[in-house]
């Protein structure tokens, strides 16, 4: 039997084996993805980012083990994928987002899988979005994707995720950071954790302050205790999704099953508004432009001898040429030999 | 296309909590290019083969300074086994009294390593096992 076929036979070394083969980008995984390619498309991807420290982890730990033990809907088969950092040095890494998931050990209903960016800079590595089909291929129903503690930047997984929950904790920065562009403007889900910890209160408020920027009129805020209405609701669209905030107290599981009924309402708001169907696109144009621009530089590499690219990165140093120059002459040099 | 990366499993089973030993072991391992998996402290034996299997990893190196190796390794190995796991490799690092390292080996044990052993030593005896007897990929 084919590696494929094991896997959507929900065989669990099968599907182990393919994650390792997809992750190191062999033929083999190449051959398995494009047989389970047609199996996909089933799963809702949900993204968990937030800076490091912030309970991203046992936040997972904690969605997976609400939505396995839930009476209704019938809970859902949950597949994990964490991403940790490798080194820049060594190329190594130290995976520990497991230590966090210890409550979910013994169900054949979740799996969890660690990997390392692998050089990989955006949050995510670069087979994450792959290895999330083979969960989706397998029956996984709800596949949760850790990043690495993202920064301001890493907004990788707004393109992979159907949902992308950003978590912040207490103590985080002030509403300066609130403004800023980047990784609070994918959130679909804002979630504060470490609701416990003093200072909820005001992150929670610097949240709202930005999404009130964002999201003018069909707003409720509280003035000297009173509930005020501000702004027409008439110029709201009401496809529009305002993103919830919500908190939760990981470590206790505070405020998660009503996180996961967020999570439940954004999917039925994404298939609904039809936004499902254009994230979906986005996300395989994404993938599409990776993979293209992958194997155009590995035929640009198979076509260039070492020796002429080191002697064009020798002019380029030399400042005898531009690197915008070297790079037209690569093309003029690969076309020229097609 | 990138090299296949060596995944090792760094597992603390039973109830002893000093896990100091076993992250020095998977930050050298991390250095010399490997990938680590922690899975933090009081694992069962259950729990370890699990986390060997969904991460597939090559390797499974595991801290006990309890005393009760004798019962929760041969079990480690059974349970691996019979997730059609038997080519990982099994380490061990911790305090194992001199007589129980022949009864280990025999079970399949690769390499036990006491107090004072260099993590030089456990880095390349790991890349050597994996060299000549590579868990077989059917």
């Amino acid at each position: 039997m084919s590696l494929a076929a094991s896997v959507l036979e929900g065989d669990t070394l099968a599907i182990s084996r393919l994650l390792t083969e997809v992750e190191n980008d062999s033929p083999t995984g190449r051959h398995a993805l494009d047989e389970l390619f047609a199996h996909t498309g089933k799963a809702h991807l949900v993204g968990v980012t937030g800076a490091p420290g912030t309970g991203k982890s046992s936040l997972v730990n904690r969605l997976a083990l609400h939505t396995r033990q839930r009476k209704s809907p019938a809970p859902a088969r949950v597949a994990i994928v964490a991403v940790d950092p490798s080194s820049p040095f060594s190329g190594g890494a130290v995976l520990g987002d497991r230590v966090r998931m210890r409550d979910l050990a013994g169900d054949r209903g979740v799996f969890i899988r660690s990997m390392a960016t692998r050089g990989s800079l955006g949050g995510l590595a670069r087979a994450t979005a792959a290895m999330t089909q083979v969960f989706d291929a397998a029956g996984f129903e709800l596949v949760l994707i850790e990043t690495v503690g993202a920064g301001q930047a890493e907004v990788d997984i707004a393109r992979l995720a159907h949902t992308t929950l950003v978590v912040e904790a207490p103590g985080f920065g002030d509403d300066i950071q609130a403004i800023k562009a980047g990784i609070l403007e994918i959130a679909d889900i804002l979630v504060v954790n470490k609701a416990d910890l003093p200072g909820a209160e005001n992150s929670e408020r610097a949240l709202r302050g930005m999404l009130d920027l964002a999201h003018p009129g069909k707003r409720t805020f509280q003035h000297h205790g009173q509930v005020m209405h501000a702004g027409g609701e008439a110029d709201e669209n009401p496809e529009t999704w305002i993103p919830p905030i919500l908190r939760t107290v990981a470590t206790e599981g505070t405020g998660v099953p009503a996180l996961v009924e967020a999570i439940t309402a954004h999917g039925a708001h994404l298939r609904q508004s039809g936004e499902w169907g254009r994230r979906e696109r986005l996300r395989l144009e994404a993938e599409i432009e990776a993979l293209l621009s992958a194997a155009l530089m590995e035929d640009l590499h198979h076509r260039v001898t070492d020796a002429r690219y080191a002697a064009v990165l020798d002019q380029v140093a030399q400042r005898a040429i531009s690197p915008q120059e070297a790079v037209q002459g690569f093309l003029r040099q690969t076309k020229a030999r097609r | 296309m990138s090299e296949r990366k060596i995944r090792v499993l760094v597992a603390k089973p039973g109830l002893d909590g000093h896990d100091r030993g076993a992250k020095v072991v998977a930050r050298a391992l991390r250095d010399a290019g490997m990938e680590v998996i922690y899975t933090g402290l009081r694992q069962t034996p259950e729990m370890i083969a699990e986390a060997a299997l969904q991460e597939d990893v090559d390797v499974v190196g595991i801290s006990i300074l309890s005393g009760a190796h004798m019962a929760l390794v041969p079990r480690i190995l059974e349970l691996l086994q019979a997730n059609r796991q038997a080519g990982v490799k099994v380490f061990i690092g911790g305090i194992i009294p001199d007589e129980d390292v022949p009864r280990l080996k025999a079970l399949g044990v690769t390499g036990i390593y006491g107090p004072g052993a260099s993590t030089d030593t456990i880095v390349s005896e790991i890349r050597t096992a994996l060299e000549s007897g590579a868990a077989p990929r059917p």
